[in-house]
């Protein structure tokens, strides 16, 4: 098979070899950078097309991704493995939504470290070199009575469709929604639509309650009966809302996020102990029950790689950097 | 009679540095003189030993008469990957075992001399001839390892038209995730996979039966029969105290950092790995000697081996466990983890072992090891990587109806490889092999039983 890094690497090399230090690490990073810019845009053949890119917050950004066998067989809380080009890392992300008709399926997520900053600039139009999904198990949607759906910053897009089913089935659903401050709510209108009430708070107070999460289902429970809560979001909060309801015995699931390699099953880097046991969250997963999680080894967990994903990001932003001088000069 | 010719090998202070091949081959000469020692017997033993029923003694008797091209026709008449086979069989306990040479002194280099012959073919043959009938029948293959890749060839070559459906990005499953570019180089493989591309198989990449579509929805597209090779799944670990602390990985998740994902490259590939300085691996068998010797190259100041029962007992391949101990890996036997301790932050900082001792053979007429009280200690090390074997994963057979397994999880498949469900065949770690050779084996037993299954 022909290999487009290796292209790029041997042609590095020659430049090195044959105009020795003609080209600086300067120039050669960039070279780099086009490089993958064009193997993002002109490898086309089953790759996956961005139709449709909107920017929600500074941070957060919803692409709509045409991948028509994903799309059809997609269910509400899997997720799917990217992996953005040759040199890329596969990272997972839960969608958000699907479109049957136009065979697109919806990510939304936050840019935290270098892969999700890394797609986030990428365009309407572009390219993404692999996605394989649907991974790990649906929800199950049953009809449970009263259902409490949380989630917490981009947790709120993966809800959506989780609050569309499980409402359609027929349950009472009370969705609770958070985030640090007014501007990074999400999804407002959509939540409403597909909730029987949606509750909204936010740390400052700058829209809906003031507080957390937690607060505002503490007052949900006191007020009525609740057969079964939901949560999804930052490990934080999922830990806290299992907490809480535990003291109640009420129900909760949770869906968990640990560092997933190939996030089919064979690498065993998403195990997560559940009840003692080792169970794996993409086969297994990636939903649990809240109240048996071991939240405090599953938070050590996900900074495995913390000095790594630092230094991975600043040197993809410095590579970015130079880019943007260069363009001035 | 002369002495079998030893293959060169690079210098293991050199090699354990970098990610080259570390047996250079044979040369034209060496090949020929090693195989002008065949005995050419009318009744070979060898064949019985090889599960891919390569005709061992035409292809060195080829070799012999100088001509490497038809040794690698006898030779890809059966095998499909040649090259592979070469590099990563156990000959020792196969072919090479029952080599009457071997009675009285050393057996024929039957490995060397496959491995010379697709070598020379990959550089002198530039296209490959075979009379293909096409049939317009469609074959479905899951997983593109060694099981799939060999069906795939065989079915193709009969006249089917054969689609490989692979869940990860790239081709080759265990050949490519797991074993590392010292033992099998990816060029090898691509050229071997390359050379089943022409032979008009389809590969459809981030494919996932099961989720992606199901088995149902490919016999609705016109699929005729389905192959499932889809490999060993969720490793397996020694269920004792802080076997999930940061810095234990398993085995499969260390070499699919390193060998699919170029992790030893980080930053300029974007996968991390944490390159242990006391790295201990814990395991005997062939995924655990790959462990070892790529944590030595990526730069380990030391590499502990720790396995529970003698170097006797090793699953691994002979020449893995000198290229070892070459290396400087130091094996410590008779040996079990009780428990990893953690530094304050979650990161494994040692691990408490204890010594065993072995008594009466147990099921698997291994020598059973048994605790020996009091012995324990401690060994300091910052990075763990577990290799005790794989389960069957658990995907396709639990996505798909009629599908039965067994309790361990592998598909049950009668003598004709046909799972509990008709038009589904198995082979491969899914099925209870576990190692390449016997994948392709089980793949090639199972191609031949779904041409007899669409002909009959």
């Amino acid at each position: 098979m022909y290999r487009g890094i290796d292209v790029w690497k041997n042609s590095k090399l020659q430049l090195q070899d044959s105009k020795k230090n003609v080209f600086s690490d300067f120039q050669l990073n960039i070279f780099y950078k086009r490089y993958i810019i064009f193997e993002i845009y002109n490898s086309e053949k089953d790759m996956f097309k961005i139709i449709k890119k909107e920017v929600l917050s500074s941070v957060i950004k919803s692409f709509e991704i045409e991948a028509p066998d994903i799309a059809k067989n997609i269910k509400p809380g899997q997720f799917i493995v990217l992996r953005l080009h040759e040199k890329g890392e596969r990272f997972p992300l839960t969608v958000a939504g699907k479109n049957l008709e136009k065979g697109t399926i919806k990510i939304i997520f936050q840019t935290v470290g270098k892969s999700t900053t890394e797609l986030g600039n990428l365009k309407e139009g572009d390219f993404i070199r692999d996605i394989v999904g649907p991974l790990g198990k649906p929800t199950e949607i049953e009809n449970f009575g009263t259902v409490v759906a949380m989630a917490g910053g981009v947790g709120t897009a993966e809800l959506l469709p989780v609050i569309s089913d499980l409402l359609k089935a027929g349950n009472k659903v009370i969705t609770i929604v958070g985030a640090r401050n007014k501007d990074l709510l999400l999804l407002q209108d959509e939540l409403k639509a597909n909730s029987t009430e949606l509750l909204t708070a936010t740390d400052d107070g700058s829209y809906g309650i003031k507080g957390f999460v937690t607060n505002v289902l503490a007052d949900v429970i006191k007020r009525e009966k609740v057969n079964i809560v939901y949560a999804i979001g930052p490990v934080p909060m999922m830990k806290a809302v299992s907490n809480m309801t535990k003291e109640y015995n009420l129900k909760t699931l949770v869906s968990l996020n640990p560092i997933m390699v190939d996030g089919t099953g064979m690498c065993g880097a998403c195990r997560v102990s559940v009840d003692k046991k080792i169970r794996f969250a993409c086969v297994d997963g990636p939903e649990f029950d809240g109240h048996l999680v071991d939240w405090d080894e599953l938070t050590s967990r996900l900074k495995a790689f913390k000095e790594n994903e630092k230094a991975a990001l600043e040197k993809y932003k410095e590579i970015l950097n130079m880019e943007c001088k260069c363009h001035k000069e | 009679m002369p002495q079998r010719i030893k293959m060169v090998e690079r210098d293991p202070n050199v090699r354990n540095k970098d990610f080259q091949e570390v047996n250079l081959g044979y040369s034209d000469d060496q090949a020929l003189t090693e195989a002008k020692r065949c005995l050419h017997c009318k009744n070979p033993m060898c064949v019985t030993g090889c599960p891919v029923e390569v005709n061992i003694p035409e292809f060195i008797h080829e070799l012999a008469n100088n001509n490497p091209a038809g040794a690698i026709k006898v030779i890809k008449s059966k095998s499909n990957l040649p090259a592979v086979c070469g590099r990563v069989c156990p000959q020792e306990k196969q072919c090479e075992s029952k080599c009457i040479l071997g009675i009285k002194q050393e057996p024929i280099a039957i490995g060397n001399l496959e491995r010379y012959a697709a070598d020379w073919a990959a550089k002198n043959i530039k296209e490959e001839n075979f009379d293909i009938k096409p049939n317009g029948i469609k074959v479905a293959v899951i997983g593109s390892g060694p099981a799939g890749l060999t069906c795939a060839g065989d079915l193709a070559k009969l006249g089917y038209d054969v689609t490989i459906f692979e869940s990860l990005h790239d081709s080759g499953g265990v050949l490519r995730y797991g074993i590392p570019e010292f033992r099998l180089p990816v060029a090898v493989l691509d050229k071997e996979v390359d050379s089943l591309k022409k032979l008009g198989i389809k590969f459809v990449f981030n494919y996932l039966i099961g989720r992606t579509k199901t088995v149902e929805d490919l016999f609705n597209e016109g699929f005729k029969a389905i192959f499932v090779g889809t490999g060993a799944g969720l490793p397996t670990f020694p269920g004792v105290e802080g076997e999930n602390l940061n810095n234990i990985y398993s085995a499969n998740e260390f070499l699919v950092r390193i060998n699919l994902m170029n992790a030893f490259q980080f930053p300029e590939y974007d996968t991390p790995v944490h390159k242990g300085k006391n790295v201990v691996v814990i395991g005997g068998g062939n995924t655990a000697m790959d462990s070892v010797r790529t944590a030595k190259r990526i730069g380990a100041q030391s590499v502990k081996l720790l396995y529970r029962r003698t170097q006797n007992e090793m699953p691994a391949r002979l020449e893995e466990r000198k290229h070892a101990l070459e290396e400087g890996i130091e094996f410590i036997e008779l040996t079990a983890p009780k428990k990893f301790i953690s530094d304050d932050k979650g990161f494994v900082k040692a691990v408490e072992c204890v010594k065993m001792q072995l008594t009466e053979p147990d099921a698997s007429g291994r020598r059973k090891p048994v605790e020996i009280e009091g012995s324990n200690f401690v060994i300091e090390t910052d990075l763990v990587i577990l290799a005790l074997g794989l389960n069957p994963n658990p995907i396709l057979p639990s996505l798909t109806k009629g599908l039965q397994t067994d309790k361990k999880g592998h598909l049950i498949v009668d003598d004709k490889f046909m799972t509990t469900r008709e038009g589904i065949f198995a082979g491969g770690d899914i099925a209870g092999g576990s190692t390449v050779i016997q994948a392709m084996g089980m793949g090639k037993q199972a191609a031949k039983n779904i041409h007899a299954y669409l002909t009959k």
